[in-house]
């Protein structure tokens, strides 16, 4: 075969190999998703996280506003304290609401926010103070049961 | 009766001594290949003959089976996910399990059997014609000439290749699963891109597939060099090319798993 036509076709060939990994890291992992501009952190103490996983979402309004950075157990009292990496655009009254929410009823966790009233905004570094645990599927359904079960003898 | 007893011992013993006489000798091969490998990289157009025999003509049979392998995967996906009513992670598991596994492992086996074979072949029939010692006659280190531009060919082909498997995989997947069955798209690749991770799967998927290059490419140049020069030497090098780098390859992966994913 000819030089050029080896060129042209080892050169196909990288730019289709390229083209698959760029494919991959972008379409398929989240490297391309959703870029944290200038972020800033905050922390939340939860009893239960759950499921919840580094690098997942956080969201206010079904919006992706930042992404869980690490966690932790607090040696003291024995709670999650979760670390949040939150894109400088958005800031927060000092009263936000922290839930474990998950996405259908399946679907994987994450952490939403619900913005209080407060007229201060919480400053990089600072800790939100309203929290609210995972909902464990198990415990609902034990308590429904105790409570079923109670209310059959009462009667 | 002892002399038989003996006799089959020292058969035993004359097979264990060669093949570790193999393995030391694939052992110092594969360093020579990499201390002359300055000839390929400054004669680079000596690869880019061997990217295109290893990794261009590659191209058909790694595309076609990317793209039925992810149809396969995206109509069993489906058919397991749908009983459990969580079809919306059909994207996560054809995905991951084409990043992690699938891609990596297909492609190096498809790779040793298109592309290994055709190396040891080709080596081993330049030395059973002697065209390996003529070179060395003329002081031209086959090693150099011959041997390292095509290691090296198959090294860098072997990425490019699985991460053209996995692409094509989760694109049959989504043909089937999306296209024809009618799983939510939106979810698909949503749920997709949320659990699937950059460092954790795709680059440890790219590792292991450097790695399966290297092993298939060694062991197809050691094959060749080492073959007895007959037709039938050539032909039983190119068979255990086959079968010790798919061995090579699976062993391999055992041991990559556990070390990145396996906590």
């Amino acid at each position: 075969m000819k030089r050029a036509s080896i060129d042209i076709w080892v050169g196909i060939f990288v730019v289709l190999g390229v083209l698959a990994l760029l494919f991959l890291s972008m379409r398929v992992g989240n490297l391309g998703g959703t870029k944290l501009q200038d972020p800033y952190s905050l922390q939340a103490h939860f009893d239960n996280i759950g499921g919840l996983k580094v690098r997942t979402p956080v969201k206010s309004a079904g919006v992706v506003v930042g992404r869980i950075e690490s966690i932790a157990l607090d040696p003291q009292n024995y709670q999650a304290v979760v670390s949040l990496n939150m894109d400088g655009r958005y800031r927060f009254p000092r009263d936000t609401f922290a839930t474990i929410n998950t996405s259908g009823l399946l679907g994987e966790q994450y952490i939403g926010l619900e913005p209080g009233g407060d007229e201060e905004v919480l400053a990089p570094g600072a800790e939100i103070r309203k929290t609210q645990s995972a909902v464990v599927l198990e415990k609902l359904i034990s308590q429904f049961m105790f409570n079923t079960a109670e209310g059959g003898s009462s009667k | 009766m002892l002399d038989a007893v003996s006799c089959f011992l020292r058969a035993i013993g004359a097979r264990l001594i060669n093949a570790i006489l193999r393995l030391g000798f694939a052992a110092r091969f594969f360093c020579m290949v990499l201390a002359l490998s300055g000839t390929s990289l400054k004669r680079f157009r000596l690869t880019l003959r061997e990217i295109h025999f290893a990794g261009v003509l590659s191209l058909v049979i790694i595309v076609v089976s990317g793209l039925f392998v992810g149809m396969v995967l995206g109509l069993q996906g489906y058919e397991t996910l749908v009983r459990s009513g969580s079809e919306e992670a059909l994207g996560v598991l054809v995905a991951l399990s084409l990043v992690r596994e699938l891609g990596p492992v297909v492609a190096g086996l498809l790779f040793a059997s298109r592309a290994g074979s055709a190396i040891t072949a080709e080596i081993g029939l330049m030395k059973a014609t002697e065209q390996l010692d003529a070179m060395d006659m003329m002081a031209v280190n086959p090693i150099a000439r011959v041997v390292a531009p095509r290691f090296w060919g198959g090294v860098l082909s072997m990425p490019l290749l699985a991460a053209l498997f996995s692409a094509m995989g989760i694109f049959g997947g989504y043909l089937v699963g999306v296209v024809l069955i009618g799983a939510d798209e939106g979810s698909f690749w949503s749920q997709m891109q949320a659990s699937v991770d950059f460092q954790e799967d795709i680059l440890n998927g790219v590792i292991k597939s450097v790695v399966f290059g290297v092993a298939v490419s060694w062991i197809a140049v050691f094959e060749g060099y080492d073959c007895e020069p007959t037709a039938e030497g050539v032909s039983r090098a190119t068979t255990r090319t086959v079968v010790t780098s798919s061995l090579a390859i699976l062993g391999l992966d055992f041991v990559l798993t556990s070390l990145m994913f396996g906590s």
